[in-house]
């Protein structure tokens, strides 16, 4: 099988872009970065499919000369889930955005309790508890949206 | 009889769009809903008859030449999963006619639900069925997309901020099956498994080696295995109850079913023993602590659904029939027992308003029925003798004693441990949210933000940033959440005990909610009664398994590669 080196490059630099806008904080580029991410990944199928060539159609071509038309239709139906997901990653973002003011993906449940944790923690020389003094120290801030 | 393969993926779909057409009539498309459900239910019982009488069933859609279309194929283990996962879906939709499937929201749009869930259970049928990676991928994106709108059902905040963790997850877990996919397909040129069987064996060592980590990876998501088991404890409690049961019984599992498939019909030769076993090892363990740590059941069963996880791959990972009787059993037994008790949670939170341990006590004596409903699964889950929970670990650990490699004892030993922690994770919740009185969790409550009092007999005991009262720790974050509770502006956050003086909570519940729970339990009770003849069952599944040519003789008779 050969393989074309440019569609491999211009994978590898979708995938690439995908995967760093989705550690992104804002869910809208999240989402841009799913879509560079899926468009990566149908390229790659046309890699595996094999060297390019005509349409397959029988009786126009000869099968020798057909393109293999399996990956095709698998990144057909790839193209149509991924349109899906956009969407209700779109609507995810506006419902967020209607109910904070902003889209930014929220902390962990738990992250959030390990950092009151750790706030503590560090306040622990010191802490006096006894001395009603640190009980402030114990509330952190919400830190909802904020931007890495 | 070929024509009952397609029917548990066909019938809901069918079912699926009739309740999308009957949005307006609730009471239609409710009766609609049980029926297809029902009739899943006896397809996937005959199923299981045929299957282990005449080996497995195989279709191909569209009557294509053979190794052209798409196969759909039902052997042992498939038609097992079927069956037990049909059975809780059907349970839980009753539960959720019972709920009025709100609830409590009242913004909940109420006409998608059952064409929703429909959609769900055809992709877990379909899932079990697939006879090719691609309708593999096809069908988890179907449960997925169905999981989506479950999870975020309302749009409420919490749900929103869950779901939208959970989406990002699952979207890039698909982008890495997809790859796997494409990689698999440029190694081999086809993605039927029957046919992957062969090609796999002439590619190159270290280019299978890739793809099977690839696929192990992908799958490894979906089943929340440790280190990927991060997104589960934090998505799931927020769902409806209902919707978070039905996630914790199927949703995971279908991840250990494709590993399953991987790991014996891809590559039998290279079981990746100590890779597997070190993860299981880790899963069973970091997950429990977590289950331990939590003071919120859901949550806490979050984890204990994660940790037990560990169990299958344990089983996975020795490879030997044993192992995979052992496993097959377990998934059974767990898909039945963390379904039930989250729906039991869901009662819980209607009678006690709450799931938190903070906020409950005495529901053992307010509803006698709940804290049997919850006590039953609860000792089935730790594996108390006699019942299913505790022969699937004899089972699993039998197996990894006759494994008899050290990394394989180590595994037994952290199993053994874990079943004692679980037991200590359930029965925690039993003392706080069923034994003790509702007065008591108040003036619990009231002494962790006012020190130097006493709760009954047991001494407040300061010790840095935390509390100790009598064998329970409480830290910083359990302190907000009791200044929360006495904050007397704040009429979203009471404990049972206030609740029930304004008398706020239903004194009932539901005859349907509590009947389809109990039927569950019973069904639970049941795999012990049938333990025997179960086991027999998977031990043949699991031969089956081990022996790949009986999947792939019956999928590509004579010699079609």
């Amino acid at each position: 099988m050969t393989a074309s080196l440019a569609l491999i490059l211009a994978a590898a630099a979708m995938i690439g872009c995908g995967v760093y806008l989705v550690l992104e904080r804002s869910l809208t580029r999240v989402m841009v970065g799913l879509l560079m991410l899926g468009n990566g990944v149908n390229v790659l199928f046309l890699v595996s499919g094999g060297a390019a060539g005509r349409a397959p159609i029988v009786g126009e071509n000869g099968t020798e000369e057909m393109s293999d038309p399996l990956p095709q239709a698998l990144v057909l139906t790839a193209i149509v889930i991924s349109l899906a997901t956009t969407a209700f990653v779109v609507a995810m973002a506006y419902r967020s955005w209607q109910l904070t003011g902003h889209d930014d993906v929220q902390d962990d449940v738990e992250d959030r309790a390990i950092r009151r944790l750790a706030a503590t923690d560090a306040a622990s020389d010191s802490f006096d508890l006894a001395s009603g003094g640190g009980e402030e120290d114990l509330e952190m801030p919400e830190e909802e949206g904020q931007t890495a | 009889m070929t024509w009952l393969v397609p029917l548990p993926v066909v019938l809901p779909l069918l079912g699926a769009g009739l309740a999308l057409v009957l949005g307006r009539r609730p009471g239609l498309q409710r009766v609609l809903s049980l029926v297809v459900l029902t009739a899943v239910v006896a397809v996937a019982a005959a199923l299981v008859v045929r299957t282990d009488r005449h080996g497995p069933q195989v279709l191909w859609i569209g009557a294509w030449e053979e190794p052209l279309g798409i196969s759909l194929v039902a052997d042992r283990l498939s038609a097992l999963m079927l069956l037990v996962s049909s059975v809780v879906a059907l349970a839980v939709l009753v539960y959720s006619i019972g709920q009025g499937m709100t609830g409590g929201e009242r913004d909940t749009p109420l006409t998608i639900y059952h064409p929703t869930f429909l959609v769900l259970s055809a992709g877990v049928s379909n899932a079990f069925l697939a006879g090719d990676l691609f309708n593999l991928f096809v069908s988890f994106e179907m449960l997925l997309f169905a999981s989506y709108v479950l999870l975020t059902l309302g749009g409420t905040g919490a749900r929103i901020r869950a779901g939208t963790i959970y989406v990002v997850v699952n979207v890039v877990s698909s982008s890495l099956f997809l790859i796997s996919i494409a990689a698999v397909y440029a190694a081999t040129g086809s993605l039927n498994l029957a046919q992957l069987a062969g090609r796999l064996d002439q590619v190159p060592e270290g280019l299978s080696l890739v793809l099977q980590l690839l696929l192990l990876t992908t799958f490894s998501i979906k089943a929340a295995v440790f280190p990927l088991s991060f997104w589960l404890p934090d998505s799931y409690p927020t769902a409806p109850a209902p919707v978070t049961a039905v996630f914790a019984g199927l949703l995971t599992k279908v991840g250990i079913y494709a590993i399953i498939r991987t790991q014996t019909l891809l590559f039998p030769d290279r079981p990746l023993t100590d890779l597997l076993l070190v993860a299981s090892l880790l899963t069973l363990v970091v997950a429990i602590m977590g289950a331990v740590a939590q003071t919120d059941i859901k949550r806490m069963l979050s984890f204990t659904l994660v940790s037990h996880i560990g169990y299958m791959l344990f089983g996975i990972a020795i490879g030997s029939v044993t192992g995979y009787a052992g496993a097959v059993f377990y998934v059974a037994h767990h898909i039945t027992i963390q379904t039930t008790l989250f729906l039991v949670l869901g009662l819980v939170e209607r009678r006690g308003g709450s799931t938190s341990l903070l906020r409950l006590g005495g529901l053992a004596r307010m509803a006698p029925v709940l804290g049997v409903l919850y006590f039953v699964p609860a000792m089935n889950l730790a594996g108390i003798p006699p019942m299913s929970g505790f022969l699937g670990k004899v089972a699993l650990t039998d197996a990894g004693l006759e494994h008899g490699t050290v990394l394989s004892y180590v595994v037994v030993a952290a199993g053994m441990v874990t079943s004692l922690l679980t037991l200590y994770a359930v029965a925690k919740a039993w003392n706080l949210a069923f034994w003790r009185t509702p007065e008591e969790a108040h003036e619990m409550a009231v002494a962790l933000i006012d020190h130097g009092r006493r709760v009954g007999s047991h001494e407040v005991v300061e010790h840095r940033d935390h509390l100790h009262i009598g064998g329970s720790t409480f830290g910083a974050v359990d302190r907000a959440e009791a200044r929360r509770i006495l904050d007397e502006d704040d009429g979203d956050n009471r404990d049972l005990h206030q609740l029930t003086e304004e008398g706020a909570l239903p004194t009932r519940l539901p005859r349907t909610m509590v009947g389809a729970t109990a039927s569950l339990v019973v069904a639970g009770l049941a795999l012990t009664v049938v333990a025997g003849p179960l086991f027999g069952y998977a031990d043949r599944a699991a031969t089956n398994l081990l022996d790949r040519d009986h999947y792939v003789e019956a999928v590509l008779p004579g010699g079609v590669r």
